[in-house]
């Protein structure tokens, strides 16, 4: 794992090629401060090609958005140039304020302050379903 | 809170039993009569279904219990913009139990969330109606004596249609079912309903033809042909006549068919059915209403 140019951070590495974008969006990445880098198409024993994501800081990352978006990135956390920890993620069994529903006669349309919750119904077609009106979540 | 927003949110012996005391309701309608006593049952409908709501009400003044209730059209603080959430607490402190119908789906979901008294769907959008699904399967066991063996048809709008999923999703829990999909191409039954029923393992087809499926049938369900479902007014105007029960397509049908109509009925169902012995729809309605007398009881853990 190449942590260059992280000194306290976070690497997110195993990115399916092509999806670092959307990890950065929905991160909301682009409100950082600190340097992040984004490498794409990098060589990989594993998958071919990936992308990695490189923060420069120990932020807060939501764990659930990362595993909903794609559940075989890794988390590699960074302290002092070192590799602190590493974390696999799983798709969540729920989401909340991640995906919004796209009913328009969902009840999320119209009641105030109602979070967005979605939940796991199907693990291997990574399929999600509304709360409240068991609509089938958009994909990414 | 016990709340029943889905038809899933009853297990099969709890059916069974609301079933069970619905029967002992017909036979014995006097030892039911004050079971209700002083306790208040609130409706809330967001929008009008006057059917719905005066079989509920109906239901809780046969147990002895009293009603409040909302004008059907509009209520006032939700046009002044107050959440689902507040109005379900306010009224939990007013009554003991909660009937709310909803046009958006999932709203009765938060309402149960919310609510202090336990809650029953009447119907949010085009989602659930847990207790009209109730009625039907109600309606079945009493004239088929049985809820199992039964070649069912299903016919309409299989597509949008509510009632025939929540119903589809009731009547799997029972065994060795036939269920025969009646409807044309472009109101074909989605593609979950489809996985669950081959997930089941039940035997199961599909025909645009209600006069081949016929002669099979034990039980009819019917279901309208919206014109607004269809992409043109030829598409319409070529299936609707197909999809109309009437006196003649009934020649083949067997001598103790069943034939269930969530209602209200526009055309599906010709006039002159009504008078025929196997016609249910009205039957199914006083089903209902005895359905609901049980799940108000269980609900309010009466029984
Ligand atoms: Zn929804």
């Amino acid at each position: 794992m190449n942590i260059d140019g992280v000194n306290n951070g976070i690497v997110l590495d195993h990115i399916k090629a092509g999806e670092s974008m959307l990890v950065y969006d929905y991160l909301k990445l682009g409100r950082l401060k600190c340097c992040v880098a984004i490498i794409q198409n990098c060589q990989s024993k594993k998958m071919g090609l990936k992308d990695i994501v490189k923060i420069d800081e120990l932020i807060d990352i939501d764990l659930d958005v990362l595993g909903y978006i794609d559940p075989h990135i890794t988390v590699n956390y960074v302290k002092d140039g070192k590799l602190l920890k590493k974390r696999h993620l799983a798709l969540p069994e729920t989401l909340t304020n991640v995906i919004k529903c796209k009913n328009p006669r969902c009840i999320t349309s119209t009641e105030q302050e109602l979070p967005h919750v979605f939940k796991l119904i199907d693990r291997e077609k990574q399929i999600y379903r509304c709360a409240y009106c068991d609509v089938v979540g958009d994909n990414k | 809170m016990r709340s029943v927003v889905s038809i899933l949110d009853l297990s099969t012996s709890e059916i069974n039993e609301l079933m069970n005391v619905a029967d002992d309701i017909e036979r014995n309608p006097e030892f039911y009569r004050s079971k209700c006593k002083h306790k208040i049952l609130a409706t809330i409908f967001y929008e009008p279904s006057t059917r719905t709501r005066l079989s509920f009400e109906s239901a809780m003044l046969s147990l002895g219990g009293s009603v409040i209730s909302t004008p059907d059209s509009k209520i006032s603080s939700a046009a002044k913009g107050e959440s689902i959430s507040d109005t379900v607490r306010v009224i939990s402190n007013y009554a003991d139990i909660i009937v709310m119908r909803h046009p958006k789906e999932g709203a009765p979901v938060v309402a149960a969330m919310k609510a202090t008294v336990p809650l029953i769907n009447a119907g949010d959008g085009g989602h659930f109606h847990p207790t009209q699904t109730l009625a039907d399967i109600l309606t079945i066991r009493r004239t088929k004596k049985t809820l199992s063996g039964l070649t069912i048809g299903l016919c309409g709008d299989l597509m949008f249609g509510r009632t025939v999923h929540s119903l589809i999703e009731a009547m799997l829990r029972y065994p060795d079912n036939k269920y025969i999909m009646i409807s044309p191409n472009e109101l074909k039954l989605p593609e979950y309903m489809r996985e669950a029923l081959d997930k089941a393992g039940v035997s199961w087809r599909e025909t645009e033809s209600l006069e081949t499926a016929m002669p099979e049938l034990d039980v009819l369900y019917m279901t309208r042909v919206q014109k607004e479902r269809f992409f043109n007014e030829e598409d319409y105007v070529r299936l609707k006549d197909v999809y109309i029960l009437d006196r003649d397509k009934l020649k083949t049908a067997k001598s103790d068919l069943a034939i269930l109509h969530p209602l209200p009925r526009v055309n599906e169902i010709s006039v002159a059915v009504d008078d025929d012995p196997r016609a249910q729809y009205f039957y199914q309605t006083l089903c209902g209403k005895q359905m609901r007398m049980a799940l108000i009881m269980l609900l309010l853990g009466i029984i």
